[in-house]
């Protein structure tokens, strides 16, 4: 059994101008010792469904429709004190905004200690002493002179990585890691990855990694869901998603990363921008700028299916059409650039395939 | 329009080049991090000082972008601050268009040193007044310096913005908890726009931005860069976004400057030891489930730096001379370079560092 199951989940946020739907019928899972990373879009959802998992949606936002499971136990819609418990314990949280985490009127030795104090059976001292260690486990130098500073003394980095200790410091069997490492230079980024990793593979911890990071995805995730606009569009084994990308999405994703070897005038954007929630049009909700768009694509809206490998994609370019359909559910990764959504000619042939989405 | 001199400022072989616009000399800044008095009198020890930022000097022509890169905790966004006036400087002098910024005494001329510069903050959230609507804090610096008294003409320019940062103009109605952590990165990145400045200190200007929306952004500066001549004072930890960004790079350790050149330069023949390491702790797309060798060594503390160079303790290339004596900034070509062993010529340019750091002794 996965530890975190989250099934088509659906957040809303009720405003004067209507109800918006964050996040629609989005499903994964994580196994425990498994790094799944979340990529996507500004604005496409990944912290919200941080936020919905650990019950910190802020309201208006609320959970309108599906389940979240821990261990098999449903977690969403539990009473506050329960989910506090839960919190910190069980989950922990690394966030977006470091700043907001940290509580601005106590030291961070404070706050690491309180935390474990909390949460794990340790007395005051031993509480410090571990505080000291953490720092010195996400790269603080200086630790033990540096723990009774107050946050605002803290670079931008340092600050993060307080918050990454807070998160870690009551053993949590799921980490929910928002940009973990965006203030972070490459070298402090390898430290924090390993120390994740390593309590992974030790502990079992699960890890859901969002960031826009592809470099960090590569290097530590197993396997990557790419969400765009709610949704998941892509998902699958990081191999898979990062060199065979089969949604048109994760291809334009992937070939805006500035890279090094190279440097060009202008960099590839993906022509427009993602819709806002009030606007997101119908059937695929990347159809407008997408490249391929046929017919279907405007009306009828693409659950994910099997894109080849192991991958699974939200896109009728990798619908089942009348030849794959006969090979009977076998893989379709034979044929190299297959389902490369660069190569793939969306044909009359495909337009004319029947509904099949599920 | 009619004067044409932005096009040559960028030029990275003009030798004589214009004066620059804005430049720190020797600048300094340290903080005070002792315990409180109680504490430091219980435990009988002194006043703690960290110098953050230990003589950076560094001159940006108009037109051109200078990037600053280095670790976490080296000093970078407490030089952006100075820069703009939000911390004084324990010494060292900061000049803008030729006049001194301690200079500035009176308030107008503040006011107006103010409006030719604006800084995009390392934290979205923070520095956005969650009680204003979006298009008001976009606007602020508009009144503020009173650029466009017209009413429709201030909600014009304000739906351009957004626009040009990837948003809608409809979204200037809403409240900043309203928008993602990238959404906000690009409200304040709207906001440092508004009031058309000379010259912009960007703290990791686009780190919680996607690489699309990222492009977009990086591609929109540049234009801006080319269409008015912009003035960059660049920060970010992603390498790849400051090689498309710097035309020169310096390159930070605890606090000091240890090496700074043309960016190409710098990115294909690093010299210090630190520069190389850095480049070569670069994650990257080929290296799935591979674990990469980052900067050995243990960062050093800031407020008990080492003596001497204070790389010595993680470098390769140390030895007696780098523990005692604090190598300055030398050029080398084009380049300037603070390190005894490539002043010496210790280690041929090109060659390959060794692996580990040379044991003590
Ligand atoms: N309190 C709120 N009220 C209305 N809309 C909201 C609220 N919070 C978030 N949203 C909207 O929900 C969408 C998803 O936001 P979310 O923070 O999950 O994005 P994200 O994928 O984490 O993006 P980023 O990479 O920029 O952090 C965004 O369009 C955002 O504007
Ligand atoms: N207000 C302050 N009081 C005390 N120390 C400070 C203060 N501001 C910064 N520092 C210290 O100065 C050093 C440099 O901080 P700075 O924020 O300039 O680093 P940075 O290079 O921007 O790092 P990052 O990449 O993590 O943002 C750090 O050791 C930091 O703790
Ligand atoms: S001065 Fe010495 S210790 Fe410092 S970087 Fe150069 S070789 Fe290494
Ligand atoms: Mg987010
Ligand atoms: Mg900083």
């Amino acid at each position: 059994m996965p530890l975190l199951e989250v099934q088509e989940l659906r957040v809303e946020f009720p405003t004067r101008r209507g109800v918006l739907t964050a996040l629609d019928g989005v499903s994964f899972a994580i196994e425990a010792g498994e790094v799944l990373g979340v990529v996507g879009e500004s604005g496409a959802g990944k912290s919200l469904t941080g936020a919905a998992v650990i019950g910190l949606l802020e309201p208006p936002g609320r959970v309108a429709g599906g389940q979240i499971l821990l261990d098999g136990r449903r977690i969403d819609g539990l009473p506050y004190e329960q989910m506090r418990r839960i919190r910190g314990r069980e989950i922990g949280a690394i966030f977006q905004d470091p700043l907001t985490t940290l509580n601005p009127l106590y030291t961070v030795g404070q706050q690491l200690a309180e935390t474990m104090l909390t949460h794990l059976p340790v007395n005051p001292a031993e509480a410090r002493r571990r505080a000291i260690r953490w720092l010195e486990d996400v790269g603080i130098p200086g630790a033990a002179q540096r723990i009774d500073a107050y946050p605002h003394e803290f670079s931008g980095g340092m600050r993060q990585r307080v918050v990454i200790a807070l998160a870690l410091c009551a053993e949590p069997r799921l980490v929910i890691a928002d940009e973990p490492t965006t203030a972070l230079d490459v070298s402090i980024q390898a430290q924090i990855i390993t120390l994740l990793k390593g309590l992974c593979r030790e502990h079992g911890t699960a890890i859901m990694l969002i960031t826009h990071d592809m470099g960090v995805i590569a290097e530590t995730a197993d396997r990557v869901a790419v969400m765009y606009a709610g949704r998941i569009a892509e998902i699958g084994p990081v191999r898979d998603v990062i060199k065979h990308a089969r949604h048109p999405y994760t291809v334009g994703l992937m070939g805006s990363i500035p890279s090094l070897s190279a440097r060009v005038e202008r960099l590839a954007q993906i022509d427009g921008a993602m819709p806002r929630l009030a606007a997101i049009p119908p059937g695929c909700a990347f159809h407008p700028r997408c490249g391929h768009a046929f017919a279907r694509c405007k009306s009828e809206r693409p659950e994910l299916m099997d894109a080849g490998g192991s991958s699974r994609a939200a896109c009728w370019l990798h619908a089942a059409d009348s030849a794959s359909a006969m090979v009977a559910g076998a893989p379709r990764e034979a044929r190299p650039g297959d389902a490369r959504p660069g190569d793939a000619r969306p044909g009359a042939a495909r337009q004319g395939v029947a509904d099949d989405a599920r | 329009m009619t004067h044409a001199e932005a096009p040559t400022a960028a030029s990275p072989t003009a030798s004589p080049p214009a004066p620059p616009l804005a430049e720190a000399i020797g600048l300094r800044r340290d903080f005070d991090v002792s315990r409180p008095l109680l504490a430091r009198l219980v435990a009988g020890e002194g006043r703690r000082r960290l110098r953050a930022v230990d003589e950076v000097s560094f001159a940006i022509a108009r037109g051109e972008t200078l990037a600053l890169v280095g670790e976490s905790g080296c000093g970078k966004s407490t030089v952006a601050k100075l820069m703009v006036g939000l911390y004084p400087p324990t010494g060292g002098r900061i000049r803008f268009d030729g006049a001194e910024l301690g200079a500035l005494a009176s308030r107008r001329a503040q006011a107006a040193y103010r409006r030719r510069l604006q800084m995009i903050f390392q934290d979205p959230y923070a520095s956005l007044n969650p009680r204003w609507r979006v298009r008001d804090i976009i606007a602020e610096p508009i009144r503020a310096f009173g650029l466009l008294p017209d009413r429709a003409a201030q909600r014009a320019r304000v739906a351009e913005l957004l626009t040009q940062v990837g948003l809608a103009p409809a979204d200037g109605e809403k409240y900043p908890h309203e928008f993602s952590g990238g959404q906000r990165q690009r409200i304040s990145i709207a906001r440092a726009l508004a009031s058309a400045p000379e010259f912009l200190v960007c703290d990791e200007p686009t780190s919680a931005l996607d690489v699309s929306v990222q492009a977009q952004i990086l591609n929109l500066m540049k234009e801006l860069q080319r269409q008015f001549g912009l003035t960059y004072l660049f920060i970010s930890h992603n390498l790849a976004v400051v090689r498309h960004m710097a035309d020169r790079l310096g390159v930070m350790y605890l606090g000091r400057i240890v090496e700074i050149g043309p960016a190409e330069t710098v990115f294909a023949t690093p010299r210090h030891p630190y520069t190389r390491l850095l480049l070569e702790a670069l994650p990257d797309l080929e290296m799935t489930g591979r674990a990469r060798t980052p900067v050995g060594g243990e960062v050093p503390n800031p407020i008990d730096p080492p003596p001497g160079c204070t790389f010595h303790p993680r470098c390769p290339l140390a030895n007696a001379r780098c523990r005692a004596e604090r190598p300055e900034l030398a050029r080398h070509g084009t380049v300037e370079v603070a390190c005894h062993a490539v002043e010496e010529g210790r280690l041929a340019e090109g060659a390959a560092l060794p692996v580990a750091p040379a044991a003590g002794a």
